[in-house]
């Protein structure tokens, strides 16, 4: 054997890989000029980036905060930044931000929505989050008289009177359905509430505010306005459209004509319809529907057609969830003896809610969205607030700081929902 | 539910009612129904006891009656001695074009961007994401004040085009007027001969179909695949150009003019059209755009990976075999962004353009007083257009639908 | 249970709005205040202020209906309404009179139920252009480009207007007075059109007031006055009869400064005995006291006060009284004896 080898046996210097493939130069290759039209795709992209950055940036700095009028502002820019500059005039958004926020709320009852505002997080905490035990439920179910009395004030005893007719009806349901059966006691869980705010409601609250008088300054709807308007209509409406919408959605499902053909009907109905007309139907018609003599408030004749319209987008939502569970479920709650009521309670609804709820967010975003709505009809949300601000005449003329200002306020509660809903998404996809 | 049903005992008791199942639907259908009556009957007779109050009975004579306003964008002849009816005709037909031309632009701008959002290109698809997320998260009303304003606040007014030393000037050799009240293109003036060149043009595209049906024959038989994309375009151009030609220029553009107050002549587009247009487009393609992607992302890759094995170019690869698939899951909610784009039209009323909102709904119902008789017909019609766009697009769904067997 | 919630809302709020239907004098003594629609914004005329304060000519006229009702002029909710719903708002009982400078036309008074309980103001429909245009005719618009704020009459006078001049124009519907002015400002439309006096208030709110002229022409009467639902007469003769004393008060020359001493005892004038309440009782003919009309005198002044404060020409609308002075200097402002 002579020593030949045409084998190398050390081992090379590992080199560098060619600066083509490694780093930026490998990252820009690969992700903005693998072919040419990407190279041209890419150079436009960049292009445009830099038309919009470079009239939008100077615009957004070279600005005032400090103005009390549009002329001032303009004048200070001139003055900071150089002859024919523009640039925006936050002071606008300074001096009204409150404004934008609370609309007319009284200054020094703020406390009050932001105190709302923080309760609604803790009430959702139990709905959004498995890990919260159920008993905060209790909480959830009564928040939305503790905000009804933070917001508007008044005596606590009529939200508290309110309160007692649902733990009458509760009561009444169990005495009886164990005296009597379960249907006499459905029936009176119905009729007790009804009768109790009818007849003694109102009253009983009279006497216990003289006997033990608490009470919040009250404030008119008239003064609601801004932020809190569009979160109020948009929550309220998404709250109370949920459980029409259980129903609606199950009415859809059964097999019973009568039942289904309503509930198609209304559903189909309201969906055909844009949201403005209803809005001019509750600011032109609502009181025409009611006895004669009747009177709702504004704030509330729109939180009303807003829950229907709301409810039959809702119901769509939640059929998807119904038509989405294994029939093995259907069929299994039928094979335990489970009627119709027990399967849809126990089996049935708490499964559907659950996959439903990306969904029940995605339709909030679209609600919240859609309450800007009410400043065709002469209400004062952000929108409404802006036309309002632009009637003075120290700010007559200002556009884009306003519109700027709400839009990227609109844009961090949505996307802020949209990715939670986009998380919820992942988390119960990867649960099964 | 018991499965069994149990043997017939005697006659029929009162308790069955609630008791015996194939009864008890029959019981709650009932008093579902006479709950519903008696509501809609309250409301009905609380509605007419209101009215009487205060002595409006509902009658809708008054639509017969002249209207006394001006409508600017009518596509039909109309004036201010017409009827009411006719000003809410005009309107509808407003709110037909903008939502058709709206769906149209959606759809283009929304499957581009759903695509380019997918694309490799780090940049592209990133800015495709902004501009998806930008517009889904801030309210449409907001984006359609926005771009009104952008529009009367960039463009120049047509002042500024007059004079020796103009501010603004006219685009793509002087035949394009940008202004704040609208852009004026030119329009076409007709000749002699003229309707010769269109019928030429119109053969043609009758030919450019037969075409199309004959090359995808032969490529079923023969397995050749022609160019035929070039050869149609070839097809749709050619002999109308020739035509246009040999007849001697029988159609003519006229060209918009500064004159008076406005431009005359030429085809004018009105900015609150314009802006309401683009701002749903925009809008609603933020959503088509999502539909898109995620309709690509749901065909299987080995789809894309099957044909590519099978030697298909990228291009076709996508038009072939990806979209066709997609199309599928993307129909059904691309139909509900046509009903939603429809719906948001109405908010037409913030910028003034005149539509069913506008005119029925608005100054009709301001000047005759009748909210009722309005607000039912405006939802009727709403209705009537929903559920033709919903009927329509379902039956294509039904047609383009996996027959599954 | 969010499902009863909402049941157990719409039972409270029924609860709360079930009184009504009674005459609107008891209404208002029972809520202890006046719901008076005003306009959501017109400078001058109606308009909150920061603080939510609401002022204006329009709006000191529901103060002063208050304060001769319930005896403060303060205990007002002044609810905003636009062109579409203001007409609902009263005829449905949420207002109990309306002051949002509404013509006084034959169909709404006969065919919409209502009662226009006189003239406040007397305008008129105008045009204002840019001064660069060079117009100084309304008859020189052909082809002008028209700015105009939907939901009231303008429209309709603006059709027959050009119509009958048989010259064309391009209308441009706006919702809002702060959007027409944008889109006027920024040269979308040659000409704005709505009542003269919006036109003064709307102009006299721009940077540079002096390029901007309202033409000569009026086209059209527009009176603007407070009004209320057909039916409840004593309701209606108080709002009429408030605005009266306003008008009365001016012309005896009874202001807000000497009101107070001239109410103390009789004087002697026996008109103005008669309207102060220091002589007979015509309070009571109406259901009200003695001292109404000096209330609601006392609260921001008689008419021409509350003209010069608001719209007057020392205020920043600057509008000359023209029409609206009392019939005894040229003008149409008149009111019936007070006997």
């Amino acid at each position: 054997m002579t020593d030949f080898s045409y084998v190398r046996t050390e081992m090379l210097e590992e080199r560098p890989a060619p600066t083509s493939q490694t780093g930026i130069v490998k990252w820009l290759r690969e992700n903005l000029f693998s072919s040419v039209p990407n190279a041209i795709l890419s150079i436009a992209a960049l292009w445009a980036i830099y038309f919009t950055l470079s009239h939008l940036l100077p615009w957004v700095f070279q600005s005032s905060w400090t103005a009390t009028s549009l002329k001032e502002c303009r004048a200070s820019i001139a003055a900071a930044h150089g002859e024919g500059t523009t640039g925006a005039c936050w002071a606008v958004i300074r001096e009204r931000y409150l404004q934008l926020i609370y609309g007319f709320y009284p200054a020094d009852s703020y406390w009050r929505p932001n105190l709302a505002f923080i309760m609604m997080l803790v009430a959702l905490a139990p709905v959004l989050f498995n890990s919260i035990p159920k008993k905060f439920m209790l909480f959830t179910a009564l928040y939305p008289f503790i905000a009804f009395w933070l917001l508007w004030g008044g005596s606590i005893w009529l939200p508290i009177s309110i309160v007692a007719g649902f733990v009458l009806g509760y009561v009444a349901m169990n005495i009886i359905s164990k005296q009597m059966s379960e249907l006499a006691g459905m029936i009176a869980c119905a009729i007790v509430p009804i009768l109790w705010f009818l007849f003694f409601a109102g009253s009983a609250a009279d006497v216990m505010q003289n006997i033990i008088p608490i009470s919040l300054e009250s404030v008119e709807s008239a003064k609601f306005g801004g932020f809190m308007l569009s979160i109020l209509i948009g929550i309220t409406g998404i709250a109370f459209s949920l459980p029409i919408g259980i129903v609606l959605a199950l009415g859809r499902q059964s097999d019973l004509m009568i039942v289904k053909v309503i509930c198609v009907g209304f559903i189909e109905f309201i969906r055909g319809v844009p949201l403005i007309t209803l809005l001019f139907v509750a600011s032109t018609l609502l009181n025409y529907f009611m006895p004669p003599g009747t009177n709702f408030d504004i704030i509330l004749r729109v939180i009303i057609m807003v829950t229907l319209f709301a409810s039959a987008y809702m119901a769509e939502v939640i059929r998807g969830g119904l038509a989405a569970l294994p029939k093995g479920q259907y069929e299994g709650a039928d094979s335990l003896g489970l009627d119709f009521w027990q399967a849809t309670r126990l089996i049935i609804m708490p499964q559907a809610l659950k996959i439903s709820i990306p969904n029940i967010v995605s339709s909030f975003i679209g609600l919240f969205k859609d309450t800007t709505l009410v400043s065709i009809i002469g209400l004062l949300d952000p929108i409404g607030l802006s036309t309002n601000i632009r009637a003075d005449q120290y700010w007559n003329g200002i556009i884009w700081e306003l519109y700027g200002f709400i839009a990227v306020i609109f844009f961090i509660f949505c996307f802020a929902m949209s990715r939670y809903s986009m998380y919820l998404e992942r988390k119960l996809q990867t649960g099964h | 539910m018991s499965a069994i049903t149990d043997p017939d005992k005697g006659g029929f008791r009162p308790s069955m009612l609630l008791y015996d199942t194939r009864y008890r639907s029959m019981t709650i259908q009932i008093i579902a129904l006479v709950g519903f009556l008696i509501a809609i009957g309250w409301l009905v007779s609380n509605t007419a006891q209101n009215l009487a109050d205060l002595g409006k009975p509902l009658g809708f004579s008054f639509l017969w009656e002249p209207a006394g306003y001006d409508i600017n964008q009518r596509l039909i002849e109309y004036n201010s001695q017409m009827t009411h009816a006719r000003a809410s005709l005009v309107g509808v037909l407003n709110t037909m074009l903008v939502a058709l031309l709206g769906c149209i632009t959606a759809t283009v701008i929304g499957v581009l961007v759903g695509v380019m959002r997918l694309s490799k290109n780090w940049l592209v698809s990133r800015l495709m994401t902004i501009y998806i997320e930008g517009f889904r998260n801030v309210p449409v009303l907001l984006w359609i004040l926005i771009t009104m304003a952008i529009f009367i606040e960039v463009f120049p007014q047509p002042r500024d085009f007059r004079g020796e030393d103009a501010v603004a000037s006219m685009s793509l050799f002087d035949s394009v007027a940008l202004t704040n009240r609208g852009i004026y293109i030119p329009a076409p003036t007709w000749f002699a001969g003229s309707g010769a060149v269109i019928a030429v043009f119109l053969a043609s595209i009758v030919g450019m179909v037969f075409f199309g049906k004959w090359a995808r024959k032969r490529q079923e038989q023969t397995g050749q695949i022609l160019p035929t994309f070039w050869i149609k375009l070839a097809i749709f151009f050619v002999p109308a150009i020739l035509a246009y030609y040999i007849l001697g220029k029988p159609i003519g553009l006229e060209y918009p003019e500064l004159k008076g107050f406005n431009f005359k002549g030429g085809f004018y587009m009105r900015n609150s059209l314009i802006a309401l247009w683009f701002a749903l487009s925009l809008y609603t393609a933020a959503f088509i755009a999502e539909t898109v992607r995620s309709g690509i992302q749901a065909v299987a890759k080995g789809q894309s990976e099957a044909a590519a094995a099978l030697g298909l170019r990228q291009g076709r690869i996508t038009s072939l075999v990806v979209l066709p698939q997609a199309l599928r899951v993307i129909i059904p909610p691309m139909i509900s962004q046509y009903l939603n784009l429809t719906k948001n039209s109405s908010l037409a009323i913030a910028v003034g353009y005149m539509d069913i909102t506008g005119t029925l709904g608005g100054i009709t119902l301001n000047q005759t007083g009748r909210e009722m008789e309005c607000l039912m017909i405006l939802m009727a019609i709403y209705l009537a257009i929903s559920l033709t766009i919903s009927t329509v697009m379902n039956w294509y769904n039904d047609r383009v639908k996996l027959q599954e067997r | 249970m969010k499902k009863s919630v909402f049941l157990g809302t719409l039972a409270a709020a029924s609860v709360a709005a079930g009184v009504a239907a009674a005459g609107t004098l008891d209404d208002v003594k029972a809520a202890g205040e006046l719901k008076c629609g005003v306009s959501t914004g017109l400078v001058g005329f109606a308009a909150a202020d920061a603080s939510g304060k609401w002022n204006g000519f329009d709006v000191d006229v529901c103060r002063a209906v208050a304060a001769a009702v319930l005896g403060d002029g303060s205990k007002v909710k002044f609810v905003p309404t636009t062109g579409k719903t203001r007409f609902t708002a009263l005829a449905s009982g949420e207002v109990d009179m309306l002051a949002r400078n509404t013509t006084w036309t034959f169909s709404r008074d006969v065919d919409l139920k209502f009662e226009f309980v006189g003239v406040n103001y007397y305008d008129g429909q105008g045009f204002m252009v840019p001064k660069a245009l060079g117009v100084t005719s309304a008859k020189d618009l052909d082809g002008a480009t028209v700015c105009i704020q939907t939901g009231t009459t303008t429209e309709l006078n603006l059709a027959d207007f050009f119509r009958s001049n048989n010259i064309s124009y391009e209308p441009v519907p706006v919702e809002t007075n702060a959007e027409t002015q944008a889109q006027y400002l920024a040269g979308a439309c040659d000409v704005y059109t709505t009542d003269a006096s919006g036109l003064a208030a709307t102009r006299a709110t721009f940077e540079n007031p002096d390029d901007h002229t309202v033409l000569p022409e009026i086209i059209s009467k527009e009176p603007l006055g407070p009004l209320v639902r057909h039916g409840d007469n004593q309701w209606g003769d108080i709002v009429r009869w408030t605005l009266n004393a306003l008008i009365t008060a001016e012309e005896l020359g009874v202001t807000s400064a000497n009101v107070a001493q001239m109410s103390g005892a009789a004087g002697g004038n026996p008109e103005v005995n008669r309207l102060l309440g220091t002589e007979g009782d015509l309070g009571a003919m109406l259901g009200l006291d003695k001292a109404w009309a000096s209330r609601a005198i006392a609260n921001a002044g008689n008419y021409g006060e509350i003209f010069a404060t608001n719209i007057g020409e020392a205020s920043p609308i600057g509008i000359a009284r023209g029409l609206n002075a009392p019939w005894t200097d040229g003008g149409l402002i008149y009111s019936p004896p007070f006997r």
